[in-house]
C-alpha cells in the first residue's frame, strides 16, 4: 500500500488534537508515515503510533525548527520526491496552509485547504470543503501530482489503530534562502487552562453585548469545559485577545457545540462558525441574525440567562 | 521605495455568491464584486510606508475578468498611484497556482524582475484559502513575513509583529520580501473627492498572457491542479427553538443541553 505522509502539528514533541485526526483520515488513504519535524519525536511517537503511523519520519535539525514555513515545505518535498506518496495531508491552519502552498509549488501538485472530510473515491481521493461562508459544500478532487490536503481541526472522530511507528531518521540539507524570514522573539500567550479554542468541543463566545464584561460567559464556558471565543467587535474594543477572534479573520471553528452570547450574526462571524454541529443564541433582539442558525436560542440578557444557566449546569453536573 | 499590492476582486459577501452550473467556478457576473476588503489594509499599509519614505510609488495588481478594473480604481481613489489590470479569457477558472504564475510573471514584468517590497492581503474573502502570498514568494524567490500586524520597514528589513496562536512573536528578512497584513494593522481610509479626480488620470496598464509570455495551457479551468467535481447549496440551518427569556431562560438552556446529551 502507497505511503501517506502526515505533518504532524506539535511544539516541542507535545502533540495537537489534530494531528491524531489526520492520521485517523490518512489510513482511508493508505499507509500513513508521520513526518515529525523539530524536537520531541521520542515523545510524540507513542500517539503517533496508537493512532496509525507505520512509520515516522524524524527531522530533528535546528534549521528546520527555529524559522518558519519555508523549510518545513522543503523538507517535504524531499520526502514526496522519496517516496512517491498517494497524499500529502496536512493541518489547515495559517501555517499548515503555507506550508502546503509552497510544496504544491515545489512539486507541481494541486493543493486543497480547509477540506473537512476525505475519501479514497472510486477514480482518485475526493474532499468536501464548506465554502462561501458555509453556504456551499462542494466536492473537490486534486488531479495533477501529489495530492496536497489541509484538513480543517474537528473534521473527524478519532479512531485509535495501532501501528509500528518506526522511527526513521530523515536528514535534509535547508537552503540558504528557506532561512530568509526568522523569528526573532516570541512571547508565548498565558495560559488559561481551557481547551484550545479550534479543538474545543464546546466554545462558548462573547460580542458587543457582554458590553465588556466576559465574566457570565467564561463563567458558562468553565462550567462546561469549553473553549471562550469573541466576535471581532468585542476585539477591537479591547475585551478579549485577537487569538479568541472567531470569524473571516480570526479562527474557524467547528464544535460539537457553539454559544453565541450577545452576537448579533454577522457573515464574517458566521464564516468561522456556521460548521458547528450544535448551535445556541443568547440575544436581547429577538430580530438578530443569528436567530436564523440556532438549533436552540434564548431572547433574553445574557447578564441573567447566562448565570441561571451556568448554574443549572453545575447542579445537574452534580 | 516602490511597492506591488496584489489585490483581488470579488463578489460582495452581502450578495447571494453562487457558482455557475456550466463549469462549477464562482458566478463572477450576476453579482456585484469589490476590492476583497482585506486587500485594502495592504493598500492602506503601502500608502503609509511610501507617505513615511516621502519617496516612491504604489502599483496595484490585480488578475481577474473586465469587472476586476474596479477593484484597480478603488485602490487608485485611495491613493495608489498606478494600476495593472493582467486579464485573458483563457485566466478564467484558474486554481491557485495558476493565478500565482500569472502574479508572479506580472510583478516580475512590473519591478524588471525585481521588486522591493510585496504587499497582499491575508486571504481573499471569496476563496478564502490564504495561500497566495506562500505560493507567489515561492515563485519569486522571496522570504515570506505573513499575517503582519504591525510593519516597519528599516535599513533594508523588514520587522513585523504578528499575534500566533500560541505566542505573539516578532519576525524580521531582509528586502526584497513579500508581506501579508491582517486586519488588525491600521484602518483603511475613504477616498476623498480629490482622490476620487485624481484616480481618474492615473495611469492602469492592461496585460494579457502574451505580454507575460506565458503559454496560456498553463493556466485557466482545463490546467488547473484541481477540479470542483460538484456543489451543492447547504441547506439552510432548520431553525431551533426560540424562547423569550420570562425568568427561567437560563433553566430552560440548560435543559436543552441536557436533552442533546452535553451535559
Ligand atoms: C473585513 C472584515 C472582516 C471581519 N472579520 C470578522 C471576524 O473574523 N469575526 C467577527 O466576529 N466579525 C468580523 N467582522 C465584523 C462583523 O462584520 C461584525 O461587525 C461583528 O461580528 C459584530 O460583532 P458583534 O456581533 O459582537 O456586535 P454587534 O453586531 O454590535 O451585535 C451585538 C449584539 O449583542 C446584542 N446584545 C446587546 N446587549 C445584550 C445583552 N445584554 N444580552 C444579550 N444580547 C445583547 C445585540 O442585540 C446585538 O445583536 C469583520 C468585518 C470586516 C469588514
Ligand atoms: C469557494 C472556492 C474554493 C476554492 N478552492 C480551491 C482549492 O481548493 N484549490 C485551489 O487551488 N483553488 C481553489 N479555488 C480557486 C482559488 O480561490 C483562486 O484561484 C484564487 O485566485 C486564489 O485563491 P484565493 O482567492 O483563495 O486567494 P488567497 O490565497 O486567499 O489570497 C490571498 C491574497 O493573495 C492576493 N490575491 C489572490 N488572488 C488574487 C488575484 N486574482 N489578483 C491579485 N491578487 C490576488 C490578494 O492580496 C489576497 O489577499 C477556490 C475558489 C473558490 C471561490
Amino acid at each position: 500500500m502507497a505511503e501517506v505522509l502526515v505533518l504532524v502539528d506539535h511544539a516541542d514533541g507535545r502533540l495537537r488534537k489534530a494531528t491524531a485526526e489526520l492520521l485517523t483520515i490518512a489510513r482511508r488513504l493508505g499507509e500513513p508515515s508521520a513526518v515529525h519535524i523539530g524536537p520531541g519525536a521520542d515523545r510524540a511517537q507513542v500517539t503517533l503510533a496508537k493512532y496509525g503511523a507505520h512509520k515516522v519520519y524524524v527531522v530533528d535539525d535546528a534549521d528546520a525548527a527555529g524559522f518558519l514555513v519555508a523549510p518545513q515545505a522543503e523538507i517535504l518535498a524531499a520526502l514526496v520526491e522519496k517516496v512517491t506518496p498517494a497524499a500529502v495531508i496536512i493541518p489547515s491552519n495559517a501555517a499548515g496552509k503555507e506550508i502546503a502552498a509552497r510544496l504544491a509549488i515545489k512539486t507541481s501538485s494541486g493543493l486543497i485547504t480547509d477540506a473537512v472530510d476525505v475519501r479514497a473515491g472510486a477514480d482518485g481521493i475526493e474532499t468536501t470543503q464548506s465554502v462561501l461562508a458555509g453556504s456551499y459544500t462542494v466536492t473537490a478532487k486534486v488531479t495533477t501530482g501529489t495530492p496536497i490536503i489541509a484538513v480543517k481541526p474537528n473534521s473527524v472522530p478519532l479512531e485509535a489503530s495501532p501501528a509500528p511507528g518506526v522511527v526513521e531518521a530523515f536528514a535534509v540539507t535547508v537552503s540558504d534562502a528557506a532561512k530568509a524570514a526568522r523569528v526573532t522573539d516570541s512571547q508565548p500567550k498565558k495560559a488559561t487552562g481551557r481547551p484550545e479554542l479550534t479543538e474545543a468541543a464546546i466554545v462558548v463566545s462573547g460580542g458587543r453585548g457582554t458590553g465588556g464584561d466576559f465574566s457570565p460567559v467564561e463563567e458558562f464556558a468553565d462550567s462546561l469545559g469549553a473553549a471562550v471565543g469573541a466576535s471581532r467587535a468585542a476585539v477591537d474594543a479591547g475585551w478579549y485577545p485577537h487569538a479568541h477572534q472567531v470569524g473571516q479573520t480570526g479562527k474557524q471553528v467547528s464544535p460539537q457545540l457553539y454559544v453565541a452570547a450577545g452576537i448579533s450574526g454577522a457573515i464574517q462571524h458566521r464564516a468561522g462558525m456556521q460548521t458547528s454541529k450544535t448551535i445556541i443564541a443568547i440575544n436581547k433582539d429577538e430580530e438578530a441574525p443569528i436567530f436564523e442558525l440556532v438549533d436552540f436560542g434564548v431572547v433574553g440578557d445574557l447578564f441573567s440567562v447566562l448565570p441561571q444557566a451556568t448554574a443549572e449546569v453545575k447542579k445537574r453536573k452534580g | 521605495m516602490n511597492i506591488v499590492v496584489c489585490v483581488k476582486h470579488v463578489p460582495d459577501a452581502q450578495s447571494e455568491r453562487t457558482f455557475r452550473e456550466s463549469d462549477s467556478t464562482i458566478d463572477r457576473e450576476g453579482v456585484d464584486g469589490l476590492l476583497s476588503e482585506l486587500d485594502e489594509y495592504a493598500v492602506e499599509e503601502a500608502l503609509k510606508l511610501v507617505e513615511a519614505a516621502g519617496e516612491g510609488e504604489v502599483t496595484v495588481l490585480t488578475v481577474g475578468p473586465a469587472g476586476a478594473a474596479d477593484a484597480i480604481k478603488k485602490a487608485l481613489q485611495m491613493g495608489a498611484h498606478a494600476g495593472i489590470h493582467v486579464s485573458d479569457d483563457a485566466i478564467h477558472g484558474s486554481d491557485a497556482a495558476a493565478t500565482s504564475l500569472v502574479l508572479a510573471e506580472a510583478v516580475k514584468k512590473a519591478t524588471g524582475g525585481s521588486p522591493e517590497l510585496v504587499l497582499t492581503g491575508m486571504a481573499s474573502t471569496d476563496g478564502v484559502m490564504g495561500v497566495v502570498p506562500a505560493m507567489l514568494a515561492e515563485r519569486l524567490g522571496l522570504p515570506q513575513v505573513t499575517f503582519a500586524s504591525e510593519l516597519t520597514i528599516a535599513d533594508g528589513t523588514v520587522t513585523i509583529r504578528r499575534d500566533g496562536d500560541t505566542a505573539s512573536e516578532t519576525i524580521v528578512a531582509s528586502l526584497p520580501a513579500l508581506v501579508s497584513v491582517t486586519d488588525q494593522i491600521n484602518e483603511p481610509r475613504y477616498p476623498s473627492f480629490k482622490g476620487i479626480m485624481a484616480a481618474k488620470k492615473k495611469p492602469v496598464e492592461q496585460w494579457g498572457l502574451a505580454d507575460l509570455g506565458i503559454d496560456p495551457s498553463l493556466v485557466g479551468l482545463d490546467a488547473a491542479w484541481t477540479t470542483v467535481v460538484s456543489f451543492a447549496k447547504r441547506p439552510p440551518r432548520a431553525q431551533g427553538q426560540i424562547v423569550t427569556d420570562g425568568g427561567d431562560g437560563g433553566t430552560q438552556l440548560a435543559e436543552f443541553l441536557a436533552g442533546q446529551k452535553f451535559l
